[in-house]
């Protein structure tokens, strides 16, 4: 187990390994995502309130806590990249940015289509889409940072800075509805009773939020190896593995 | 662990603990400019504004909803359930209005103590579930209520 470990932390042997999860982690998304857009769109029931408009919930409310886990994972990376200078644990962490990022946006890109109808407002500056705003700026901001420098490790360190300074948004992010009145509604499924949603509509919610965690799963490790690449581009084993093809 | 590497571990989370106290501080100094709307017992304490446009929100009472004659104009009342403001408001309200839902309206204080908004929006709250449960659990709630003794109003 732990040589598998020390296995992966080299850049060689986790091109290699990535490469053979890759289909099988995409597989298994697609097959959740099915699952979920069909438990979602068919089997799940009408709401009290909303009618037929809840439904893009399935994509907005996984979409946003994708946003917010990736936002931890990448500065999660930074920082063991920063204290231990693991190079993958960077690779990881620049490779998250992007993914994020997209969920960012799709979280606000429905919150929006989904407000209009049922609050009669596209956008509010209530504090929770705000400091969703914000993350998506602090996204864009680790983005441009790493592309800004031209060595990979300075801009490596650089950019960790900015993402664990831009971790004290996630706590806010979460609790905004709680610490402030909002026009977004409180938690559902995240909150300590138990979840004020229909079983036929929770179980679709998880489906889509798994296979959302596969997707981060299989982009992320499809960009990293890209990265790895990049990186390594001067090693013998990149060199034989091009030469080879 | 090496002397550097618990160096930098420490770094890294005195900039995180020190980030985190800064805005923490920060936001509790703007708690009330973070605050998306004035519940109706703040606008009867005189916390609200009175001289320029703000937000209110709160419930629409039961059986408030009065339509002026023109057609377009509402009058109702929203509660949080200890004080109430009535609101007018012109224009079309949207598709989740209705009496008990929350709501926010923008818009200001008249001198008669009414609040004319320009804008109301819905705010839905956290609960999901098919049309017949909340039947039912309306139903059981009407139950509750008239099995009550007498005297006692609130379940």
């Amino acid at each position: 187990m732990k040589r598998f470990f020390h296995q992966l932390g080299s850049p060689k042997h986790f091109y290699r390994i990535a490469g053979r999860w890759i289909p099988w982690l995409g597989l298994a998304c697609v097959l959740f995502l099915l699952a979920g857009l069909y438990q979602g769109l068919v089997v799940a029931p009408t709401d009290y309130q909303q009618g037929d408009s809840y439904r893009i919930m399935f994509v907005h409310v996984p979409a946003a806590w994708m946003s917010l886990f990736i936002y931890v994972v990448m500065a999660a990376a930074g920082a063991i990249g920063l204290i231990w200078h693991m190079k993958l644990a960077e690779v990881v962490a620049i490779a998250s940015a992007p993914i994020g990022a997209s969920f960012t946006f799709l979280a606000l890109v429905t919150g929006s289509i989904w407000g209009k109808p049922m609050w009669g407002a596209w956008w509010v500056w209530d504090a929770r889409l705000t400091s969703e705003l914000i993350l998506l700026f602090l996204y864009l901001g680790v983005i441009a940072l790493h592309n800004a420098v031209e060595d990979k490790r300075t801009a490596a360190r650089a950019t960790s800075i900015l993402a664990i300074v831009g971790v004290v948004n996630i706590p806010i992010i979460h609790y905004s509805v709680e610490w402030w009145n909002t026009l977004h509604q409180g938690p559902t499924v995240t909150k300590f009773d138990a979840p004020s949603i229909d079983m036929r509509m929770l179980i679709p919610l998880l489906l889509m939020a798994v296979a959302f965690k596969l997707f981060y799963a299989t982009v992320l490790l499809m960009r990293a190896r890209v990265e790895v690449l990049e990186r390594e581009r001067n090693t013998r084993w990149v060199r034989e593995l091009v030469s080879q093809s | 662990m090496r002397a550097t590497r618990k160096k930098r571990l420490y770094l890294v989370l005195l900039m995180v603990v020190g980030i985190g106290v800064a805005v923490g501080f920060a936001l509790n100094a703007f708690n009330q400019n973070l605050m998306f709307f004035y519940s109706p017992s703040e606008v009867a304490a005189g916390k609200a504004p009175a001289a320029h446009a703000f937000r209110l929100g709160g419930l629409v009472t039961e059986g408030s909803v009065q339509r002026q004659a023109n057609g377009l104009t509402v009058r109702f009342d929203v509660t949080d359930n200890a004080k109430t403001v009535t609101v007018e408001y012109t224009g079309i309200l949207p598709d989740l209005f209705r009496e008990g839902q929350g709501i926010v309206a923008h818009g200001q204080l008249r001198s008669d103590g009414v609040f004319v908004a320009d804008e109301v929006l819905a705010k839905h709250d956290e609960n999901y579930m098919p049309p017949e449960v909340a039947k039912a659990l309306e139903e059981a709630h009407e139950e509750g209520k008239a099995s009550m003794p007498p005297g006692k109003t609130t379940p």
